[in-house]
């Protein structure tokens, strides 16, 4: 009965009904997008160091401290690996492959055609290390490390860029920084990373070839890949490589070693909680708004009380007891509020799937993060409806009547 | 004899502003049998809607006994009396107090919804009433689409909806013109010969308080008069 009062005195006033859920609506709605935000991203980091491999460690210049969970990093700072430290490396049992790797923008230029893009120098066993295939033509040899080879490999990206017309780049020529360099063999299609960059815009040519032609650097590597024969003795083999690698660059404690391992297992989790702590506070920042919206019914209801002192005056001369004015009161912020979160949920879901397609944000909704957001707008319309029942209650029928 | 409906003895009523106090009511002492058909007559601020709310349990007296029904009512808890005003009384206000936006129909069926009566039987009860009243054409108009004397005839179908031992009518005829007036009175008259309503009506017009079988006439928060039938030298007397 009391749900049915309710209901009716909602309907009665339709349009002050749905501003009134207004705020609720929108608070819900925050909460939903900015978790779905959240959630995305952290998901999308996880597939993208996935992707990489959860058996690769990576060795680069200068320390890396972690500091509550964030990784700061002293990357390029100073350069002390060398090609000779990776095959040190790769002479360690338990390691799959090594690769140095090099990185620098180029310009390459294909007859009539330039693009601007991403060159690696690195060595055979790359394509390994990433799982990254071979699409057409073949990848370069140990020879062609050997011999600093002035040959390349494309990405799709590139390929499509350089050679527009479709025809097959193989033996064609690439000129980057002035050095002509063969097409021997394209990579098949990598796609986007997670945080939408264009795997494919890359070109890769011997970590030789690219520092004796290219950067002129021909002593230091700018990082070491390392790929694990086993995944679960990532952390065993992570401590070996300190060892050899600080024996090799005669470190003595206390001194800091000037190179850092890290296992992509601990960056992803260091990455995904600095995720998750903004996730929590951007759900924090809707969680208030979802209070504000709160206070809103608050408010309306106690306006609703004031103006309707002759309506609850009536009911008690006509029989009702102040208990079933209260639950009237109460029933109806507690319906507006959780038919606000319902509203809410579906605005969110809208929203979500709005930007996910306008700003190409990866977006994930948790389903217990509905539920949640449901349950606590319910709980907001119990206690902000409370005080402004109880005042309709404890009205006294006589004066509630006399009311002007 | 028979238990009356009413039976007041020595009512109080002080209402305290700071320093000063107010006697609404002074010492009233008065019974109203079954079947009867009172009038409540006084110049304004005697006393009379003090009266009608404390029979009618929406206010409670400073002092005194008052017996409804041979019950001792004076000092239930505010729950057990709105159990009576649910069952054993009917109200009618001078601004009808129906529900705004809500059907004649409905308006009629609220008393019933809180004695806990099924839908089905509330809607016939109410359909009956209105027909009693003359509005069953309006049943399902709301307030705003209904004559001032139409919005009374409802409020009258809603107190007689549960079968009240009293009904309590304060003013009834005072937003209204002579002609609605005089049959909104012809009404009472007939639920009390027809259907033996106990009825009290407080009113300041002489012309309405003609239409009962009793009149009591308050003077300063005291009966100063109390007849069977309206005397005019009565009414004289106190100014009006
Ligand atoms: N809530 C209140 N607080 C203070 N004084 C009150 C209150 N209600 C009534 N009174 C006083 O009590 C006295 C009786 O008031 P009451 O309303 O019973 O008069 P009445 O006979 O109904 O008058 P009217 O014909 O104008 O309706 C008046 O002096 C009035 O000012
Ligand atoms: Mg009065």
């Amino acid at each position: 009965m009391t749900l049915r009062l309710a209901l009716t005195a909602l309907l009665r006033n339709r349009t002050r009904s749905l501003l009134t859920m207004l705020g609720v609506i929108i608070g819900v709605a925050a909460v939903i997008v900015t978790v779905a935000i959240g959630a995305g991203a952290r998901a999308s980091i996880q597939t993208q160091i996935n992707a990489l491999g959860s058996n690769m460690l990576v060795v680069i210049p200068g320390s890396i401290t972690m500091q509550g969970g964030a990784v700061r990093t002293g990357f390029g700072g100073s350069s002390t690996l060398t090609p000779a430290d990776g095959l040190a490396i790769a002479s360690l049992p338990g390691v799959a492959a090594v690769s140095p790797a090099v990185g620098l923008r180029v310009q390459a230029v294909a007859g009539a055609n330039n693009w601007q893009t991403q060159l690696s120098g690195v060595a055979p066993t790359y394509t390994f290390i990433r799982g990254w295939p071979i699409d057409k033509g073949m990848f370069f040899s140990q020879n062609d490390v050997i011999s600093a080879a002035k040959v390349c490999v494309l990405g799709q990206t590139v390929a499509r860029n350089l050679f527009p017309d479709g025809s097959s780049p193989i033996g064609k020529t690439v000129i980057m920084r002035g050095v002509p360099f063969i097409v021997i063999g394209t990579l098949t299609p990598k796609g986007q990373s997670g945080l939408g960059q264009d795997q494919d815009d890359a070109i890769l040519v011997p970590y030789t070839s690219a520092m004796q032609r290219l950067t002129g650097q021909t002593t230091y590597v700018q990082m070491l890949m390392v790929s694990a024969n086993d995944p679960k003795q990532i952390s065993m083999l992570e401590n070996e490589i300190n060892v050899l690698l600080a024996q090799r660059h005669r470190i003595v404690p206390p001194a800091q070693n000037d190179f850092s391992v890290s296992n992509l297992a601990d960056i992803a989790a260091a990455a995904s909680s600095t995720g998750a702590v903004m996730e929590l506070l951007l759900a924090g920042v809707a969680a208030v708004s979802l209070v504000v919206g709160g206070i809103g019914i608050m408010n309306i209801m106690l306006v609703s009380v004031t103006e309707r002192t002759r309506e609850i005056g009536l009911r008690r001369a006509v029989g009702a007891r102040a208990g079933l004015i209260l639950r009237q009161f109460l029933t109806e912020s507690i319906v507006l509020s959780t038919l606000g979160g319902l509203l809410g949920v579906i605005a969110g879901l809208v929203g979500t799937q709005l930007v996910a397609a306008l700003a190409k944000w990866p977006m994930t909704i948790p389903p217990e993060w509905i539920i949640i957001s449901v349950l606590f707008a319910s709980l907001v319309g119990v206690f902000f409806g409370y005080y402004p029942a109880r005042k309709a209650s404890m009205l006294r029928p006589i004066e509630a009547l006399r009311f002007e | 004899m028979a238990t009356p409906i009413v039976d007041v003895r020595n009512l109080c009523k002080y209402y305290e502003h700071g320093e000063s106090s107010t006697v609404a009511l002074d010492g009233v002492t008065l019974q109203i049998e079954a079947g009867d058909f009172v009038a409540v007559a006084g110049p304004s601020g005697s006393g009379k809607s003090t009266f009608m709310h404390i029979i009618g349990l929406l206010d409670e007296p400073s002092s005194g006994q008052y017996f409804l029904e041979g019950q001792d009512v004076s000092s239930l808890s505010d729950d057990a009396r709105a159990d009576i005003r649910s069952r054993r009384l009917g109200f009618v206000f001078q601004s009808y107090n129906l529900l705004a936006r809500t059907s004649a129909l409905e308006n009629v069926e609220l008393p019933m919804l809180y004695a806990g009566i099924g839908s089905a039987e509330r809607h016939r009860q109410a359909l009956e009433e209105l027909r009693v009243v003359g509005v069953e054409d309006v049943a399902s108009h709301s307030s705003n689409q209904m004559s001032g004397g139409q919005q009374q005839r409802v409020a009258i179908a809603r107190s007689l909806v549960n079968n009240p031992a009293l009904v309590l009518a304060d003013e009834p005829t005072g937003a209204l013109d002579t002609k609605s007036s005089k049959e909104i009175m012809q009404i009472f008259t007939r639920l009390n010969e027809e259907r033996g309503v106990t009825i009290l009506v407080v009113t300041h017009e002489p012309s309405v308080a003609a239409y009962a079988k009793r009149v009591i006439t308050f003077r300063d928060g005291r009966v100063i008069a109390d007849g069977s039938h309206a005397k005019t030298e009565d009414l004289e007397t106190v100014g009006l």
